[in-house]
């Protein structure tokens, strides 16, 4: 299944960019949760139609999803796994067709692909600030933790 | 004349306490936190010691605290801070310590061995994070379309601009390193496209550059913009923005040579 060898490389990916960025290693296994389910959403989602933009926002909710819930179950911030965990999603390939496309001389496509990545990087933006709107409590219900004190105002 | 002295006794606690709350602050600043972090864990630590005048000001690179009101003697503190590269595990140990303080777990002097702990964390060997760097790659590139050869090429390229950034990637300015940066790659990916190690140049290039790729400048500026916090959320998008350029324009530099030199003839 290609499929399956794309969650996996999305998983191993993501796991050498928590290494890059010091995560503890015993979160490494999270953040390749986080990577892979992203990706999976993104796959599919693009494989059944669904215009880039689009599936990017989604998947972009899977992993800010993922890691709130990681955060609270492990009580350490999400940004350890929100971090590593978008980077399959951030449009580094949509830069690269931009600036392969100015060179060749091709500025409609380059304006294009430009636009997309933009696009993308909106979706992304949109999918993270809609997933923090979410209140603490709601993932803590999740986690199957007890709200206490204390750790129920702080921000994870 | 008793009493007087032991309110300066007092008044030296709470300065060692907002001494203690500015490095925390800073450590978490500099090692990728978001603003609204840095500034609740300051509050908090304030807080917990009792300190009721205190208050924070957090800006991307600097961190500005006061204390002082009629009955707290004044107290101010300015720190600029450059943002050193993210290590995840230090805000994380950060959050664990603020936590523990909240339980009150611990004592001012404990405070500041703790914080001394975590700022002498270890990193990891520079080996480590160059082979991470290259399994990144590798990855990446598959996840863009590139067949085993391609990733295997990705692997090396990756390898070898982290040695690079490693080595040179203090002495330069950010955009002029991110430039020669996104130039090594591409010029690596081209030579092994001919050696042909690899068929899909462009598979190569786009896994091999993801690790310069200024995620956490992006997604902290994000977050940031959501809290409200406009100034240091502007900032930091603005940096992610120019390491991005500065890619492309690496990248778009080295494939107007090569196309120069093969005479139009683009892969």
């Amino acid at each position: 299944m290609s499929l399956l060898a794309e969650l996996f490389a999305a998983a191993i990916g993501t796991v050498a960019f928590s290494v890059l960025f010091f995560v503890p290693r015993k979160y490494y296994a999270f953040c390749g949760i986080c990577g892979a389910a992203g990706w999976a959403v993104y796959a599919v989602l693009t494989g059944r139609g669904v215009s880039a933009t689009e599936s990017t926002f989604y998947a972009t909710l899977a992993v800010i999803f993922l890691s709130r819930l990681f955060a609270v179950a492990e009580r350490c911030p999400s940004t350890l796994f929100l971090i590593p965990g978008i980077f399959p999603l951030v449009p580094g390939a949509g830069v690269y067709w931009t600036s392969y496309h100015i060179v060749t001389n091709d500025l409609e496509m380059a304006s294009q692909t430009g636009f997309a990545a933009l696009k993308v990087a909106v979706a992304i933006v949109l999918g993270i600030i809609f997933v923090f709107e979410i209140p603490q409590g709601v993932f803590a219900v999740l986690a199957g933790k007890k709200r206490e004190e204390g750790a129920g105002k702080k921000k994870s | 004349m008793c009493g007087e002295k032991k309110e300066t006794e007092e008044n030296r606690q709470k300065k060692r306490v907002m001494e203690a709350a500015m490095r925390a602050g800073q450590i978490l600043l500099a090692n990728g936190a978001e603003i609204s972090r840095v500034e609740e864990t300051i509050d908090r630590i304030c807080g917990h010691y009792g300190i009721e005048s205190g208050s924070a000001f957090v800006l991307s690179n600097g961190i500005f605290i006061t204390m002082g009101d009629r009955r707290e003697e004044f107290f101010a503190k300015v720190q600029h801070i450059p943002v050193s590269g993210a290590h995840l595990n230090r805000v994380a140990a950060v959050n664990q310590l603020s936590r523990e303080i909240s339980e009150g777990k611990h004592t001012v002097e404990e405070l500041d061995r703790c914080l001394d702990d975590i700022e002498q964390m270890p990193g990891k060997r520079p080996l480590i994070q160059m082979l991470a760097s290259a399994v990144g790659s590798g990855a990446f590139c598959y996840l863009f379309g590139g067949a085993l050869s391609d990733c295997a090429s990705a692997f090396l390229s990756g390898f070898i601009l982290y040695a690079c950034l490693l080595h040179f990637g203090g002495r330069l300015s950010k955009i002029v390193g991110n430039i020669l940066g996104g130039a090594l790659v591409t010029f690596l990916c081209l030579v092994m496209y001919h050696m042909r190690l690899g068929n899909h140049i462009s598979s190569m290039i786009i896994g091999s550059v993801i690790p310069m790729i200024p995620g956490v400048a992006f997604t902290n500026a994000i977050r940031d913009i959501a809290d409200g916090d406009y100034i240091a959320g502007s900032v930091r998008m603005l940096d992610a923005m120019l390491v991005f350029l500065s890619i492309a324009l690496g990248v778009g530099v080295v494939f107007t040579l090569y196309y120069r030199m093969t005479g139009g003839v683009l892969l």
